[in-house]
């Protein structure tokens, strides 16, 4: 029975043909980020149905059975399934996976060389050993009649005519977990975020979007992703996703604060022998003091350069920022192939942007 | 092709027996057992799986694996009207599960072979749907998968523009172009009474002047309907595309085979309460008096409500169905019926009425060959019946977008009932103009029954019309009680054709 599959495998592709031509409408409204699930994403294609002339779903009357009287309210919940199929709108579930493949493709995006780090061991295991002791669900019936066959010839207890074996609590042998070395080459993201007041709804929304797809790229490149996030006004706190994407505070900003934060969590956490850095950080370029630029600039070049493999700096047009950040860095740190800055103007913006930060494969 | 499991050979074997003993008529049937996988294979597939390629396929599979796996549905039994019958049995089920099926799809089967409306209907469909599949392959591999897999889009958005009735209907060789003769029927004289010699003053009682002009009216009206293109309103849409739009010769055998695939499926349409009820009625018997032993009571009954399920605000044709039957075996072995029981006021007496005909079995067997699902309401969905299965009208409140039961009035049900399963609830659509403007424009009229066309639909669809046509398409509907023509022109830059 091949047929289906060529016919599903037709029917995949157009849904990959359909969302990669709606990829940038995507990308910039964000609508994909409130059906995310575990390892998947499901899209709605409601227009991958073919259209007919017909009937609307909710029909203006018609005929029910049951008890009830005039006036009274129809339950017109879930019916009964197999009956009336129809009117649901068509959702197709894409994984992470193949949503990063899309994305590479539509963005030309360059497969990530991971940088020549050792490699981080992670014990994923299989069920190869035996052992000892052990749940009874784990009982090898067959090793533990064994044990008790062997001690039984021993003994000379064993009658081949009449072979009773009767294992005793020393013979039973388990199936036991044994740890397997795999060699992973695993990454973490920084995430740091301006929150104070000029950092408005619509400006997070934005990182919100570009972070989302970035991390799907780069949980594409690597095995195992961490994320780590960081928002900062005057001082810099590690918070968890839902804060750092819905907090808002308001006060001055620091950046160096942020930057200072991160780098205590790679030293403390993430080494960068074994990781693979990521750091991006999203402000809307105000600045507490030119000193503090300054700071931030002898940081970057002189702490982040040698742990990361990419910093990226993005600036989120606002009404309030001057955009002053971003022109101080790149006065200062020229040409450098770890650094990315990158402007986004609005949510049209968002792929041009991600193209900016990971259009270097690094 | 595994022959059945030894246990399932012997189930098969007693059911058809039992089955054939109640007077069921049926093509030899062969049953399949299929894995999950395969079974939803199938299905996609309408039942055959030998159809031509198309991804709508394997977004139905999606779908189908996608549902049984997380347990929301999965399907019991399939059949396909062919001779032979074909049947498919899901390996996962219990056994009485699968007797279950085998008595229901006796029950369809039976159908198939005697119901009048599949009369028409190709019985080595396996074989069409195979040529079919051929076709479509060599016209992908002569025009390409995308130019091939476009057009079918486009067909398929439009094949339920078909006129069911059309096939049971004696073809008329209808004149091409307005009448034989020199064509200019506007001279024609309207015929006098003669009057007899001498009598001229009879003249103008025998052929008044009024009677006169209203027979010439007559006549230039017929002209004019004979002028037009097409004469009389077309329902087959699909028919007069065929003949009528600038097509390449695979585009035509395209559609031909769309159109040629949706006959076929239609008499199901046309049917399916008479058909369901008719397969559960017989199952339910089958199973109840003969076949269950008492482990399998329980299940048995679990399976059964779930078929007959009734979910408010939905009519479920399997339950009306069966009721109906059962309504009616009831009521000829009572012999209630005829015209000194229908004169009868008293419910009572009504209820208690019996004149031991026992003609039951002999009348459900006449009604599942002659009646189909409308002829069937109309004739056996009565007023006691309403009644005693609460069935109700409701109307959507315009305010809060609820539905409320509005009335229940036996008179309504039925008559909202019947608007429903009319065309087999698709909108009847007619070809009533194909040189609209008298600029070779395609115009369309929906019959308005009542219900809204879903309007982005409708128009999405008139686009994939226009590719078929290649001048622009209109149709007229309506919104909300008021008259609304939706036009697709085309493409702005479309170059003059």
């Amino acid at each position: 029975m091949q047929r289906i599959e060529h016919d599903h495998a037709r029917f995949r592709d157009i849904v990959r043909g359909r969302i990669r031509k709606d990829l940038k409408k995507y990308v910039s409204q964000g609508e994909l980020l409130g059906r995310v699930g575990r390892h998947s994403v499901s899209i709605p294609l409601p227009q991958l149905d073919l259209p007919h002339f017909h009937y609307g779903p909710n029909p203006k009357s018609g005929v029910g059975q049951g008890e009830g009287g005039e006036g009274d309210e129809v339950d017109e919940g879930a019916g009964q399934a197999g009956e009336e199929a129809g009117n649901h709108v068509l959702e197709v579930e894409v994984s992470f996976a193949e949503l990063a493949k899309i994305l590479g493709e539509e963005l030309g995006l360059p497969r990530i060389q991971p940088k020549g780090r050792k490699e981080l061991r992670t014990s994923g295991g299989t069920y190869t050993g035996i052992s000892k002791v052990g749940p009874e669900s784990l009982r090898h019936t067959r090793r533990t009649f064994k044990e008790a066959l062997k001690k039984s010839i021993l003994s000379g207890g064993y009658d081949p005519r009449k072979p009773l074996i009767i294992p005793s609590p020393e013979d039973r042998r388990y199936r036991a977990w044994k740890v397997k070395d795999l060699s992973v080459s695993s990454a973490v993201v920084l995430y740091m975020m301006d929150v104070s007041g000029s950092m408005g709804k619509e400006q997070k929304e934005i990182v919100r979007n570009q972070a989302f797809w970035m991390d799907a790229w780069l949980r594409s490149q690597y095995r195992s992703l961490e994320v780590v996030y960081i928002v900062h006004d005057a001082v810099a706190h590690v918070v968890d996703r839902d804060t750092f994407y819905h907090l808002r505070e308001s006060g001055g900003t620091k950046i160096s604060s942020a930057y200072e934060l991160g780098l205590k969590v790679i030293d403390e956490k993430f080494p960068a022998a074994e990781w693979n850095v990521y750091a991006f950080h999203f402000s809307d370029g105000d600045n507490w003091s030119a000193r503090d630029t300054e700071r931030c600039v002898t940081l970057l070049r002189d702490e982040y350069q040698p742990r990361v493999n990419l910093f990226g700096y993005g600036q989120v047009k606002s009404a309030y920022g001057s955009g002053q950040f971003k022109k101080d860095l790149d006065g200062a740190l020229t040409g450098q192939p770890w650094l990315v800055t990158s402007e986004i103007n609005d949510r049209e913006g968002i792929v041009a942007s991600i193209k900016e930060f990971l259009g270097r494969g690094r | 092709m595994a022959s059945l499991p030894h246990e399932l050979e012997v189930a098969r074997a007693e059911i058809e027996k039992i089955a054939r003993g109640y007077g069921l008529d049926f093509f030899e049937t062969i049953f399949e057992v299929l894995e999950d996988r395969e079974l939803n294979e199938v299905a996609a597939y309408g039942g055959f799986p030998v159809r031509y390629p198309s991804w709508r396929f394997g977004m139905d599979y999606d779908r189908l694996a996608k549902e049984y796996r997380y347990g929301l549905s999965k399907i019991y039994e399939m059949v396909i009207n062919n001779d032979p019958s074909y049947a498919y049995l899901m390996r996962s089920n219990q056994i009485v599960d699968q007797k279950l099926v085998m008595a229901h799809v006796f029950g369809h089967v039976d159908f198939f072979k005697n119901n009048l409306w599949f009369s028409p209907t190709d019985r080595k469909m396996v074989d069409t749907m195979a040529n079919h599949g051929t076709r479509v392959r060599r016209a992908i591999d002569e025009h390409g998968l995308d130019a091939v897999e476009q057009f079918l889009d486009v067909v398929l958005s439009l094949d339920n523009l078909i006129d069911p009735y059309s096939v049971y209907r004696p073809r008329k060789s209808q004149p091409r172009n307005g009448m034989s003769g020199d064509g200019s029927p506007s001279r024609q004289s309207v015929p006098r009474i003669p009057v007899g010699q001498g009598r001229g003053y009879l003249d103008r009682y025998l052929n008044p002047a009024e009677a006169l002009e209203s027979e010439r009216k007559k006549l230039e009206d017929e002209a004019k309907r004979l002028r037009r293109d097409p004469p009389e309103p077309e329902r087959d849409v699909l028919s007069f595309l065929l003949k009528r739009a600038p097509l390449e010769r695979w585009e035509r055998s395209l559609l031909e085979i769309i159109r040629e695939e949706a006959y076929y499926y239609a008499p199901q349409a046309m049917t399916k309460i008479m058909n369901e009820g008719w397969a559960t009625f017989w199952h339910s018997r089958i199973m109840t008096r003969h076949v269950l032993n008492d482990s399998e009571v329980v299940d048995f009954a679990d399976h059964h409500s779930g078929t007959v399920h009734a979910s408010p605000g939905q009519v479920n044709p399997y339950k009306l169905g069966v009721e109906l039957w059962r309504d009616i075996e009831d009521r000829w072995n009572r012999g209630a019926f005829g015209e000194e029981y229908d004169r009868c006021e008293d419910a009572e007496r009504r209820a208690r009425w019996d004149t031991g005909a026992m003609l039951g079995n002999k009348k459900i067997f006449d009604v599942r060959r002659i009646y189909n699902d409308v002829t069937f309401i109309e004739e056996f969905f009565t007023e006691d019946f309403a009644h005693e299965h609460r069935y109700y009208v409701y109307k959507r409140n315009p305010r809060t977008g609820k539905a409320e039961i509005a009335d229940r009035n036996p008179r309504l049900v039925k008559e909202a009932l019947l608007k429903r399963i009319t065309n087999a609830g698709q909108p009847v659509i007619r070809v009533v103009d194909a040189n609209y403007k008298n600029r070779g424009e395609l115009f369309l009229e929906h019959l308005h029954e009542g219900e809204d066309l879903q309007l982005a639909h409708a128009e999405e669809t008139l686009r994939h019309l226009h590719q078929l046509w290649r001048r622009p398409v209109h149709i007229r509907t309506q919104e909300e009680g008021k008259e609304r023509i939706l036009s697709c022109e085309g493409e702005e830059a479309a170059p003059a054709q």
